[in-house]
């Protein structure tokens, strides 16, 4: 079997709006190999979440457009498949849950009905079948007195016990890819630790292939096997998640790093990255984090740079290192 | 040191229905709680949600009435004063809400939503008005020109600044911070965070900072409050809290922060369970469902904030 499960090239979605070209994904380039989790980490708008809903060709179209690039999973290219064929990736072996657990469950089902229709339409099990099933894996992920509540609606269940559901729902056909939008970004802390928890011991338990996605470098450390590191629309860095905690290298990643407040270390101001996020629909020119790049310097500014591999595994995007080769 | 506000046994209770047999719905969002804040200190009141922390800092603020218990300003109990016995006050206090979408008037250009606290309390004359906003768009790092926008040219960060702006126009001495840093990135809630500090520095402001981010918590303020189902379960001086927490619900919080270090992976007590309703919270100590260390007393009786130094105060009977 090939190590590599999934892989991105130079992927490229952009927004066809009435202001213009909104390029939320220009050139991302990733790859995931079989039972490791990658996080992709940014800030909002870094394209994050369009990465993953072009991989399952969700982008909602119009306006939403992929113009570019492969993705390949047990190498087949995702983007040559007809809508018929992709249907029967999605949710089968490729599954997604999402951020909000209140708004992607439908209120008017139960949460055993959902599961079990699920169920039925990948795997061609009988009813019966079925709900045998889905109990089976709702005690899994630790929902309790299932019998009881494989007919509760969504609204009768609380924000951490429907991500549990959701989680379910994504892993009752035992898919070999699990997309993860911020699933935990919307729970308390306390509630947060036990989904984060459940994740990592059902990849293990199910060899599942994870693909994380957060602004949370905390989750990231916690959960992530390897990192990619994304600014307005481009991976900028990619290392095993090791690596990146203690040897970063492009600026914004370090930045992203010093400015975050720390429980374990004391300082007494924060780092900042100056300025904000730039506009998509006008990226500055060259590098897109030249403007707020403290070593910025001619070449910056008129020439975007290659993603380039400076280690194993060890990818960045920035023209300090691209000159030392 | 003098304090500046303090509350005692402070409670605010919501109507939120009647049951079939038709005795009243509560929701205790506020259910007794007790402390203070000294003069140019930063207490931090934090908890997940639901548990009662927003609900009091708008008591404290009387934006909403507190249904009981008294609050003191500079020494004087304002939870009883008339709307208008209120106004005085109202100017040297305010508060920064946590949406910088929500909570900018659209229509209003931010020159007026600024200078509209200075309007309300008659604070200098227009001319007076325009020089103290542009002064303070300045300090909180917005550019004068931009006096004539509205809120819609701004991004989260800039409106959160012009919130800011808007909180220190009639130079209160007490601020609500509210959640004020949590819907913004990461890059930009440093840097917000930054202009905090640097402002209460130089305006020597007092200020309650309501998160549910811990880490924010430890880097900002002085003093902490721990809040469950609200009720306070500890208070105590920044490093005793985060040194040598004694709740075991402080404990399990402060375990459930991920670090942003992937060699701390995995090096953590998980609490069981979900927070919970305040409609109907467990008998006793309210945090016995899920306590790990449990005690038959914990269930009958409900424990006190008790101190045996009067700086950490812990509410649990495993402890006092």
């Amino acid at each position: 079997m090939m190590k590599t499960l999934l892989e991105i090239k130079n992927l490229k979605t952009h927004f066809f709006t009435h202001e213009g070209v909104v390029k939320a994904v220009d050139g991302v380039s990733l790859k995931v190999d079989r039972g490791k989790t990658l996080g992709i980490v940014g800030e909002s708008g870094s394209g994050k979440s369009v990465t993953a809903l072009s991989i399952l060709r969700l982008i909602p179209q119009p306006p939403g457009k992929i113009i570019g690039g492969e993705i390949y999973f047990e190498g087949q290219d995702l983007l040559k498949l007809d809508n018929k064929e992709i249907r029967k990736i999605r949710g089968k072996k490729i599954s997604m849950i999402f951020q909000e657990p209140m708004t992607s469950l439908d209120p008017v089902f139960t949460i055993g009905h959902e599961i079990i229709e699920t169920i039925q339409l990948h795997q061609g099990l009988n009813k019966k079948e079925a709900r045998e099933k889905a109990l089976e894996i709702l005690k899994i992920v630790g929902i309790p007195d299932v019998e009881k509540r494989i007919d509760s609606y969504p609204h009768e269940l609380s924000g951490g016990m429907r991500q549990r559901v959701m989680i379910a729902m994504a892993l009752s056909c035992h898919p070999t890819l699990l997309i993860a939008d911020e699933p935990t970004t919307a729970l308390d802390v306390t509630i947060q630790a036990q989904i984060i928890k459940l994740i990592n011991d059902l990849k293990k338990r199910f060899h599942t292939s994870v693909i994380l996605i957060t602004h949370d470098l905390g989750v990231i450390a916690e959960m992530c096997d390897y990192v990619a590191v994304m600014y307005a629309g481009q991976v900028v860095e990619y290392a095993e998640v090791f690596t990146l905690f203690e040897k970063s290298l492009h600026p914004y990643t370090q930045g992203l790093s010093k400015s975050i407040p720390r429980l374990n270390k004391e300082v007494e101001k924060l780092q900042v990255i100056p300025g904000m996020v730039p506009n998509l629909l006008n990226l500055p020119p060259g590098c897109p984090f030249h403007p707020r790049c403290s070593y910025n310097f001619e070449k910056c500014r008129s020439e975007n740079p290659e993603l380039i591999e400076i280690e194993d595994s060890h990818l960045v995007k920035c023209h300090l290192f691209t000159e030392k080769r | 040191m003098e304090k500046l506000v303090e509350v005692k046994n402070l409670k605010k209770w919501f109507l939120i229905g009647k049951s079939p047999l038709g005795k009243k719905e509560l929701v205790k969002a506020v259910d007794g709680v007790s402390f203070y804040i000294e003069k140019k200190e930063i207490l931090g009141l934090v908890g997940e949600s639901g548990c009662g922390k927003t609900t009091c800092g708008k008591a404290i603020l009387r934006i909403i009435n507190p249904t009981a218990g008294e609050i003191f300003f500079n020494g004087q109990d304002i939870s009883h004063l008339s709307r208008k016995e209120m106004l005085k006050f109202r100017k040297r206090m305010m508060i920064i809400y946590q949406d910088p979408f929500g909570s900018l008037d659209p229509r209003m250009s931010i020159g007026t939503t600024i200078a509209e606290p200075m309007e309300v309390h008659k604070i200098g004359s227009k001319k007076e008005q325009e020089e103290r906003v542009i002064q303070i768009m300045e300090k909180v790092g917005l550019f004068p020109d931009q006096i004539n926008r509205f809120p819609h040219e701004f991004s989260g960060g800039q409106r959160q600044r012009i919130g800011i702006a808007r909180a220190l126009a009639t130079n209160p001495e007490f601020i609500v911070a509210d959640e004020c840093v949590s819907a913004l990135d990461v890059s930009i809630q440093a840097q917000i965070i930054n202009l905090l500090q640097n402002l209460q520095k130089e305006f020597g402001l007092t200020l309650l900072f309501v998160a549910h981010d811990l880490s924010v918590i430890k880097h900002i303020c002085d003093r902490i409050a721990v809040m469950y189902l609200g009720k306070i379960v500890e208070t105590a001086p920044k490093n005793d809290l985060f040194n040598h927490p004694k709740h075991p619900y402080t404990q399990a919080l402060l375990s459930a922060i991920p670090i942003p270090d992937p060699k701390m992976r995995g090096k953590r007590e998980i609490l069981m369970g979900d927070v919970p309703s305040p409609i109907n919270p467990p008998s006793g100590c309210r945090f016995h469902t899920r306590c790990p260390l449990v005690k038959q007393i914990c269930k009958e009786e409900e424990p006190s904030l008790k101190s045996s130094n009067n700086i950490h105060y812990v509410a649990c009977h495993l402890v006092n």
